[in-house]
């Protein structure tokens, strides 16, 4: 994406070099792991990308009857669909939404099939599964057709607003609207709720908290209307929403099924922040993010939440240690560079002396470490008070460190931050900061070069350094996964995370020999049949 | 709502009245914005000018109006304001307790206590903003002062976020807490309110009579004086620092350190 990225910091190359060896040094032990295990909401995926859709009169949906079912009658180890499809074809039931229904009600004696019975399961398995797989490539070759169609934003960064009512009604007119004044971009928040809920939501939603249900219904009609935007206003707005939680597979998989663009999928987030199990985790990461890169979705990874619980000077490498291993991930499960949305932000304490050339430090930091990734730039949050004229201004401040150095993802910074949920006027003076910014300032890239040894080139070359001993450090942990040690040890955002607690724990199982998931086979192949 | 001086003298030297100061005393002038649902226009210019003076601003000169969205349009509206103010029928909720340094409250549960003080804290609900708890308990802390962590004698036990109501009782009687400390940053649709409510009714339910340990929350939006409604013992609002919060739980609930329980809440 952005090309345009001369050496301005002078890193020492051997320094980058050996902070991406240990990024992948750390990261292989937990792949390894990662593939040795499978999970109920991986399962569960495999089963929407096969068509399975819908829920119980108690909203309970039927991926998770038939998963639970399954796994009650003869276990996940073998992966869900092998008892699935051999039921089927036994004549259990006509078609899969009528298999998961009798499931429901344990009206259905599943069993392993095994030779020629096995053989076949895995074949139709694979039929219906790739089915889903070629929905994600038809709408991946749609979002293309599109923005051909309506074009890209003209300038970089891409403007990225969010929208939050709880009702997808609501947030429909607001995001459009949003998008008329700008944005190319639409987050809907997540209601907070969701990340712990261990099924995803069925239909349209009208309530939430702090945010909207990420539902396959509400990202139809989201999506469905931000196309209608995008004609009108002559560029592909993006969509963007939350593959985050307990669900963060099956989200990825109706994602990819409903042409969103941009997903938040983190590797370590869910772990540090929400207490989810590590290996879980891990696990529903790596299968989520093949679905992103098959889907040509940009993940956005959430560094950020690391400024705003520990000091934004103090642990600005670890921001650099979670880029590096989020990239690491990222790749090994099939995403390229463009797809890498590398998250920052712009957290330090205004009262610091020299905090803005700090905050320019780490910023180029980033740019110059992954110069193909379109990073997403984060505003101030944690120093935002109500005093809204200085937010203001700090907003804009945030807003030329993205511009100065070519961050290609900036979500919008609202003065209210601390106050309110943005009202329309809120949004409107944003937006109005980040194009006079953008206008007066975007071309500053070309001008802008730290002078060499000076003290933007000093302290991003010292957070480098300092992310390559905590590398080195987690890799002098003990065992067999260090990093999963580290995370239990507290290294990460202060917060201790063994890896044999943790929410969600109970619905990882490890494969045994004989698994299979038509899913990632297809994923891990690129095959469409 | 942190530093309360002796504010007796202080209302004694004001004037029993008082107008907003643009730049000269008494003129009275204040700055409002807002937005009105309606295409801008003369009308709009009006209706804001209108709105203005039932607000009692008057007269009122818009010096901004801006189009926004469709069929919005936002005013930033300067004027005097005909009210008037009077300090002295302001009430003001006194902090009941003394501020304590790390040392003291250190010394103060060890000499009194003679255990440890026990604090569990959590955001409830579907809150994931630990802003406010860790502010409060990490040993960062806050606003330069060190978090409840960092103190010796206490002893923190901070489940994080969106803690289930149960879960987080289960755990103060495993703890035996002194204390539970909640804080309730999102606010929309007020979940702080239901959700402190729920959680004060569960912790009566959960334990006898005169059992139940300190309820505490924090947040940005809580009323000051709510405490009683909400079924807390003391609520904390914006910009609260980590020592107001231990020198107040030493003052409730270190028997000798302090002699006026009977003031505590508000």
């Amino acid at each position: 994406m952005s090309s345009r990225t001369p050496p301005l910091l002078e890193l020492d190359r051997a320094d980058v070099r050996r902070a991406r060896t240990l990024a992948r040094k750390v990261g292989k032990p937990v792949v390894d792991i990662a593939s040795r295990h499978t999970t109920v909401s991986v399962e569960r995926a495999t089963l929407r990308l096969a068509g399975l859709s819908g829920a119980d009169h108690e909203r309970v949906p039927w991926v998770n009857h038939l998963v639970d079912a399954v796994r009650e009658g003869v276990g996940l180890e073998h992966g869900v669909t092998q008892p699935v499809w051999d039921a089927l074809r036994r004549g259990a039931a006509p078609d899969l939404l009528t298999l998961a229904q009798m499931a429901s009600s344990r009206s259905v004696d599943f069993r392993l099939p095994e030779g020629k019975d096995a053989t076949a399961a895995a074949k139709q398995s694979r039929q219906a599964v790739a089915h889903g797989i070629r929905t994600i490539d038809r709408q991946r070759a749609a979002r293309e057709r599109l923005v051909k169609r309506h074009g890209d934003p003209e300038q970089r960064p891409w403007i990225y607003l969010i929208v939050a009512t709880g009702d997808i009604y609501e947030d429909i007119p607001q995001a459009q609207a949003a998008a008329r004044e700008g944005a190319d971009v639409i987050a809907v928040i997540r209601s907070t709720g969701q990340s712990l809920l261990d099924y995803v939501p069925e239909g349209a939603t009208r309530e939430g908290y702090a945010g909207t249900y990420a539902t396959q219904e509400n990202f139809r009609l989201m999506r469905a209307a931000l196309d209608e935007t995008s004609k009108e206003v002559g560029r592909y707005i993006r969509l963007t929403n939350y593959a985050s939680g307990l669900c963060m597979p099956e989200i990825a998989a109706l994602a990819g099924m409903e042409r969103l663009d941009m997903m938040l999928n983190d590797s370590m987030y869910g772990i540090l922040f929400r207490d989810i199990n590590p290996i879980r985790t891990f696990v529903d990461q790596r299968f989520s993010r093949q679905v992103h890169a098959r889907a040509g979705i940009i993940i956005n990874t959430g560094e950020d939440n690391y400024l705003t619980t520990s000091d934004a000077v103090e642990a600005a490498h670890t921001v650099t240690v979670s880029q590096l291993l989020n990239e690491y991930f990222a790749k090994e499960a099939g995403l390229e560079d463009w797809q890498l949305g590398l998250g920052h932000a712009f957290e330090i304490n205004p009262d610091l002396k020299d905090s803005f050339r700090m905050e320019l430090s780490h910023a180029l930091l980033a740019r110059t470490l992954f110069p193909d990734a379109p990073l997403k730039w984060m505003p101030p949050t944690k120093h935002m008070t109500g005093d809204v004229f200085r937010g203001n201004l700090l907003d804009g401040f945030f807003n030329l460190v993205g511009a100065l150095t070519g961050q290609g993802i900036l979500l919008v910074g609202m003065m209210t931050e601390a106050v309110v949920t943005p009202w329309i006027s809120d949004r409107d003076i944003a937006l109005q900061n980040v194009r006079y910014v953008l206008n007066a300032a975007g071309g500053l890239t070309e001008d802008f070069h730290p002078p060499r040894d000076g003290f933007i080139q000093t302290r991003a070359r010292q957070v480098l350094g300092e992310a390559i001993d905590l590398l080195q450090q987690i890799t002098d942990e003990p065992g067999r996964a260090p990093l999963l040690e580290a995370i239990a040890d507290g290294t990460f955002g202060e917060m201790k995370r063994p890896a044999t607690a943790g929410k969600g724990l109970d619905g990882v199982v490890e494969r045994a020999d004989g698994y299979d998931n038509p899913a990632t086979t297809l994923l891990e192949t690129g095959a469409t049949r | 709502m942190s530093a309360v001086t002796s504010d007796e003298s202080g209302v004694t030297e004001l004037p029993s009245v008082l107008r907003p100061y643009g730049d000269q005393t008494g003129d009275g002038m204040v700055q409002v914005s807002f937005t009105l649902p309606m295409p801008n226009g003369k009308r709009a210019e009006g209706a804001a000018l209108q709105l203005a003076s039932r607000m009692g601003i008057e007269p009122a000169l818009v010096v901004h109006a801006k189009a926004i969205g469709e069929g919005f349009t936002f005013f930033v509206v300067y004027g005097p304001v005909k009210h008037l103010v009077e300090p002295g029928l302001v009430e003001v909720v006194e902090r009941e307790f003394p501020l304590l340094s790390g040392k003291e409250i250190n010394t103060a549960i060890k000499r009194h206590l003679r255990r440890k003080l026990v604090v569990v804290g959590a955001c409830i609900g579907t809150d994931a903003h630990t802003v406010g708890i860790d502010a409060i308990l990490n040993i960062k802390g806050f606003a330069g002062e060190k978090g409840l962590e960092y103190h010796r004698e206490v002893k923190v036990v901070n489940l994080g976020a969106q803690v289930l109501i149960p879960e987080l009782v289960e755990r103060a009687r495993e703890e035996k807490a002194d204390a539970v400390l909640v804080s309730q940053v999102v606010t929309q649709r007020d979940a702080h309110i239901s959700n402190t409510t729920a959680m004060s009714a569960a912790f009566r339910e959960a334990f006898p009579a005169g059992k139940v340990p300190l309820l505490v929350v924090g947040g940005p939006r809580f009323e000051e004086g709510s405490a009683g409604s909400l079924g807390v013992d003391r609520i904390f609002g914006r910009g609260t620092t980590p020592g107001e919060v231990a020198s107040y739980l030493v003052h409730a609930l270190v028997p000798q350190a302090s002699v006026s329980r009977q003031s505590k809440g508000a």
